[in-house]
C-alpha cells in the first residue's frame, strides 16, 4: 500500500527553483528516509508537503491531493509536522504547547507522550524557551504525536544535539514510529539508518535513488556518491 | 503633594486610554504584521457611539445610561474591526505594505467622514453627577471619572491577559504572534484568528473612545488619531506584541507626559515622550519587554 | 529614447507656462499664465519633487518613513527663521538651512534606523510629530504656533516679490523639481542606488555580501531629507510663510499618498502623484462647495463635502484595485515594447 505519492513536483523558494520534477513514493507503514547533501531541497519538500510553500504538480496523501490545499486542512487529515529547528512556541508554556495541538473530536494522547518523553511530564509549567535544545526537540516530537497521526514528518530531530541527547530521541523515536508512517529528513546517516527502512535520495532537486535503507547504508560507495559522506 | 496625587492618577487614567488603544495595536501587528493606521477611527466611533447614547436616550438615568454607552462603543468598535479585517484587509493578505496604506486611507477617509456627519467641533458627552464629583485621596480631590478609566482599564488589562492566558483562542493569538506558520502547521486556521484580533482590538478601542469622551471633555473626529501617535509611541517602547510591554510602556509615556507637563514646561510633554522613546531605542531597539527578532 | 523626448516636451511646456495665455475650463479658474494659476501650478511642481524626494526612501529604499514633512517643514521654518530674526538673506539662507536639514536627519536618522519595518514608521512619525507639537505648542514664542510664520520678505530678493513675479518663483519651483529629477536619477541609477534596492528586496542578503545595511540607509535617508528641505525652502516663497500644517502627520500621509497614487519605485510615477495631488486638493475643495452636492441630504454631503473623504476612498480603492499606482496602469496600457 502506498501512503504517500509525490509525481511531477515542482517548487520554488523565492527565485530559487529547488524542486525539480521530483517524483516518489512512500509506503503505508514504516520510515522512509528522504536524504541528500545540504541543501538538495530535503526540507522544501517536506514543506510542500505541508502546505507551507507553494508547489505545483501533486502531493496524493490517503487519497487526497495536498497540493493547493490550506496548510491546516492538511494537518487536520492527520499530518503530524516537526519542523527543523523544532520551532516550539517560546514564550508558551510546555503544557500550552501541547493543548494547542490539541484538536477537537481527537483524545489528546497525553500519556504516550509523557511515557515517551517523561522529561517533559514535570514541566508543563516552564515556558519552551527555557528547554534545552533536546527537550525543545522532545517537546516538538510530542506535540506532533499528540493526535493520532497517519503521517508524520520528522525534519532532520537529532540537529545541533549532544550524542547521549540524540541516542535517547532515537530510542523514542524508535518506539513512537514503530506503527507509523513517517517520511524523516535526517543527515546523519547512522541515525537515518536505525530508524528507517526505505530512502529517497535527492540530489540537485532531484531522485537520484529510490529503495531499501539497507542497501543504501551497506554499499559505502552509493551512499559516498549520493550523500558525500562516509558511512561508519 | 495634593497636587502630585491628582497628577499621578490623572497620568495613570491617561495611560489606561493609551493601553485601549495601543493593546490591539500590538497584537493586530504581532499576529498579522498589519500596522493599522485606522486604528485611531475606531477609538473616535466609540466616542461618537457613546456620545449618541448619551444624547438621545433621555429617558434613562445617566449612570445606566452611561453603562449602555460604553457597550454600544465597544460594540462598533468591534463591528468597525471585524468589517475592516473582512472587508478590506484580507483582500490583501501577505502584502503588508499594502495592507498599511489601505488603512492610511480608510483612517483618513473615516475621520473626513465623522468630521462630515458630527462637524470638527468637539461633542461634549454628558455625565452622570457622580463623575464629575470628587473624591478625596492622599489629601487631593480627584474627579471620580479618573478613578472610573483608571479601574476600567485595570479590570480591561486582566481580562485581556485572562483571554490570552486562558482560552484557547488566546494561545492561538499568542502563538502566532510568535509563528503562525507552525500554528497553522497545527491543524488550525489562524486567519480566523485575524478577524478575532481585529474585532478585540476595535472593541478595546471603542471603550478606549467612550471613556477617552470623558478624559478629553468631548469627542472630536480627529481624536483618536493625535492619540494613536501616542500609542505607536507605547507600543515601540513597550516591544511590540508583547501586552505586559504595552502595559507598562502606557504607565511610563502618560507619567512622564503629565509631571513634565505640570512640572516642567507646558507643551513638553509630549516632546519629552518622544525623547524618552529615542532614548529606549538607543538601549533596547527592541523595547521594554519584546523579544529580539529572530 | 522616446522616453526622454516625452521628459523634453514636457519640461518645455511646463517652463513656457508663464506665456500661455489659454486655460483649462473645470481645471482652473483663469488662463495658465495668470499669477492665480501660476500659483497652484508652482504648488504641483513642488509637490513633484517632493515625493520624487521621497520615494528615494520608500519607494527605492524600502524604507517606510512616516517622518517625511519633517525634513519638509523643517526647511520651511529654517529658511524663515534664518532671514529673521537671524539676517542672512534668501540665497544664503536656502543653503544653510539645507544643510541644517541633513544634519538633523543625520542625528534623528543614525537612531530611528536601530529599528527596521513598522518600528521605523513609527519612530520617524513619533519624530516629526514632536516638531509638529514644539511648533504648535510654541513654548520659546518664536516659531508662531497656529498662526505660522509670515514670509520674511525683507531678505528675499526682489524678482521673487510681488504678484506680477509669480511667474519667477514658478521658475524657481520648476528648477527645484529638475534638480530632485536629475539628483534622484543620478542616485538611483548609481552604485550606491542598487544596493538601495537590494536593501529593498532582500536586506539580509546585502548583510552576506559583506555591505553594511544601516550606512546605505541612512545615506537614502540623508539624501531624501536634503531635497526635501530644500523643497520646503521653496515653498515658502510660494505660499509666502510658514504654516503648521507642513509640519503634521496629515502632511507627511498626503506625501505618502502622492508617492503611491503616481506609482513608488519609479521617479516619474512619483513625480505625476505630486503633481496631480497638489492640483487635486485645490480642486477637491471647489468640488466639494460646488451645488450638485450641497443638494444632497445632509448625512451624504457632509462626507461628500470633505476633500480627505475622497482622498481616503481613492486610496483604499488604489490600494485594491491598482497598487502600482497611476504608472503602472499607464505602464500597463501602453504597448510592451517600450519597456
Amino acid at each position: 500500500m502506498t501512503a504517500v505519492s509525490i509525481s511531477s513536483l515542482e517548487v520554488h523558494r523565492g527565485e530559487a527553483h529547488v524542486i525539480h520534477d521530483v517524483s516518489f513514493e512512500v509506503p503505508e507503514k514504516g520510515v522512509t528516509a528522504l536524504l541528500g547533501r545540504n541543501g538538495v531541497g530535503k526540507t522544501t519538500t517536506l514543506l510542500a508537503i505541508m502546505g507551507l510553500l507553494p508547489a505545483t504538480g501533486s502531493i496524493l496523501v490517503g487519497g487526497k491531493e495536498f497540493v493547493g490545499m490550506p496548510t491546516h486542512r492538511i494537518a487536520q487529515t492527520g499530518v503530524g509536522y516537526v519542523p527543523e529547528d523544532r520551532e516550539v512556541f517560546s514564550t508558551l508554556t510546555v503544557g500550552e504547547n501541547l493543548r494547542l495541538a490539541e484538536r477537537s473530536g481527537v483524545k489528546p494522547r497525553y500519556d504516550l507522550v509523557f511515557d515517551l518523553f517523561p522529561d517533559l511530564r514535570g514541566r508543563t509549567g516552564q515556558d519552551a524557551g527555557t528547554l534545552s535544545g533536546g527537550q525543545q526537540q522532545m517537546l516538538s516530537i510530542g506535540r506532533a504525536l499528540l493526535n493520532p497521526a497517519s503521517l508524520l514528518l520528522i525534519d532532520e530531530p537529532t540537529k545541533g544535539l549532544a550524542p547521549r541527547v540524540v541516542e535517547d530521541v532515537v530510542e523514542a523515536l524508535v518506539k513512537a514510529t514503530a506503527d507509523a508512517t513517517v517520511v524523516l529528513v535526517e543527515q546523519n546517516l547512522w541515525v537515518a539508518a536505525q530508524l528507517a527502512q526505505k530512502a529517497v535520495v535527492l540530489d540537485q532537486g532531484m531522485v537520484v535513488f529510490a529503495g531499501d535503507m539497507e542497501t543504501l547504508a551497506n554499499d559505502p560507495d552509493l551512499a559516498g556518491k549520493h550523500l558525500g559522506v562516509e558511512v561508519r | 503633594m495634593s497636587s502630585f496625587v491628582l497628577f499621578t492618577i490623572s497620568g495613570l487614567g491617561l495611560a489606561g486610554l493609551y493601553f485601549l488603544l495601543a493593546s490591539g495595536l500590538s497584537l493586530i501587528f504581532g499576529l498579522m504584521s498589519v500596522l493599522n493606521l485606522a486604528h485611531g477611527a475606531f477609538f473616535a466611533a466609540g466616542g461618537y457611539a457613546a456620545w449618541f447614547v448619551m444624547d438621545s436616550f433621555d429617558g434613562v438615568s445617566p449612570g445606566l445610561r452611561f453603562v449602555i454607552a460604553v457597550i454600544a462603543a465597544s460594540l462598533v468598535g468591534a463591528a468597525a474591526g471585524a468589517l475592516v479585517e473582512r472587508g478590506l484587509i484580507r483582500k490583501l493578505y501577505g502584502r503588508h505594505t499594502e495592507q498599511i496604506l489601505l488603512t492610511i486611507g480608510l483612517g483618513t477617509a473615516a475621520v473626513a467622514l465623522m468630521g462630515g456627519w458630527f462637524t470638527y467641533d468637539p461633542r461634549l458627552l454628558e455625565q452622570p453627577r457622580w463623575f464629575v464629583d470628587t473624591t478625596e485621596i492622599a489629601g487631593a480631590n480627584i474627579p471620580n471619572n479618573r478613578l472610573l478609566i483608571l479601574a476600567v482599564a485595570i479590570v480591561l488589562f486582566i481580562a485581556l491577559m485572562t483571554f490570552l492566558t486562558r482560552t484557547k483562542h488566546g494561545l492561538i493569538i499568542r502563538a502566532g504572534v510568535e509563528n503562525p506558520s507552525m500554528v497553522r502547521a497545527l491543524g488550525i486556521d489562524v486567519a480566523r484568528s485575524f478577524t478575532i484580533v481585529f474585532a478585540l482590538g476595535g472593541l478595546l478601542a471603542g471603550i478606549g473612545g467612550a471613556l477617552g469622551a470623558v478624559f478629553f471633555n468631548g469627542i472630536s473626529p480627529a481624536l483618536g488619531t493625535t492619540q494613536l501617535i501616542f500609542a505607536f509611541i507605547v507600543v515601540v517602547i513597550g516591544g511590540l506584541g508583547s501586552i505586559p510591554g504595552t502595559a507598562l510602556a502606557s504607565v511610563l509615556v502618560a507619567l512622564t507626559q503629565v509631571y513634565v507637563n505640570n512640572y516642567g514646561a507646558s507643551g513638553m510633554g509630549s516632546i519629552s515622550v518622544v525623547i524618552l522613546l529615542a532614548a529606549v531605542l538607543l538601549i533596547r531597539p527592541q523595547g521594554l519587554l519584546g523579544r529580539v527578532q529572530p | 529614447m522616446r522616453r526622454r523626448v516625452i521628459w523634453a516636451i514636457v519640461i518645455a511646456l511646463l517652463a513656457v507656462a508663464p506665456f500661455i495665455p489659454i486655460g483649462v475650463p473645470g481645471l482652473f479658474t483663469g488662463p495658465i499664465q495668470s499669477p492665480g494659476t501660476l500659483q497652484v501650478l508652482a504648488v504641483g511642481l513642488v509637490f513633484a519633487g517632493l515625493a520624487m524626494s521621497y520615494d528615494v526612501i520608500f519607494g527605492y529604499t524600502g524604507l517606510l518613513s512616516f517622518g517625511h514633512a519633517l525634513p519638509f517643514a523643517l526647511g520651511v521654518y529654517g529658511t524663515n527663521l534664518l532671514m529673521d530674526p537671524i539676517g542672512l538673506n534668501y540665497p544664503l539662507a536656502v543653503p544653510v538651512a539645507v544643510v541644517g536639514v541633513v544634519v538633523v536627519s543625520g542625528i534623528l536618522g543614525s537612531v530611528a534606523l536601530r529599528t527596521t519595518g513598522v518600528a521605523f514608521a513609527m519612530v520617524t512619525l513619533a519624530f516629526a510629530e514632536a516638531f509638529s507639537l514644539l511648533v504648535l505648542t510654541d513654548p520659546l514664542r518664536f516659531l508662531g504656533g497656529e498662526e505660522g510664520l509670515t514670509l520674511a520678505s525683507d531678505q528675499v530678493p526682489d524678482i521673487f516679490r510681488g504678484v506680477l513675479n509669480l511667474k519667477y518663483i514658478y521658475w524657481l519651483a520648476l528648477l527645484f523639481a529638475l534638480i530632485v529629477l536629475v539628483v534622484a536619477s543620478r542616485v538611483v541609477s548609481s552604485r550606491a542606488g542598487r544596493v538601495f534596492e537590494a536593501i529593498r528586496e532582500n536586506e539580509a542578503r546585502v548583510e552576506m555580501l559583506g555591505l553594511h545595511p544601516f550606512q546605505f540607509k541612512l545615506a537614502s535617508f540623508l539624501i531624501s531629507s536634503g531635497l526635501a528641505g530644500l523643497g520646503g525652502a521653496v515653498y515658502l516663497l510660494v505660499v509666502r510663510g510658514a504654516n503648521v500644517g507642513t509640519t503634521t502627520a496629515e502632511f507627511t500621509l498626503s506625501i505618502l499618498v502622492m508617492v503611491v497614487l503616481g506609482g513608488a519605485g519609479k521617479l516619474w510615477g512619483a513625480a505625476i502623484g505630486g503633481f496631480i495631488y497638489g492640483i487635486l486638493t485645490l480642486r477637491l475643495s471647489a468640488v466639494a462647495t460646488s451645488e450638485a452636492i450641497e443638494g444632497l441630504p445632509n448625512w451624504l454631503s457632509g462626507p461628500l463635502s470633505e476633500p480627505l473623504f475622497f482622498l481616503g476612498v481613492l486610496f483604499v480603492l488604489l490600494m485594491l484595485f491598482a497598487p502600482g499606482g497611476i504608472s503602472s496602469i499607464l505602464s500597463r496600457a501602453r504597448p510592451v515594447r517600450s519597456a
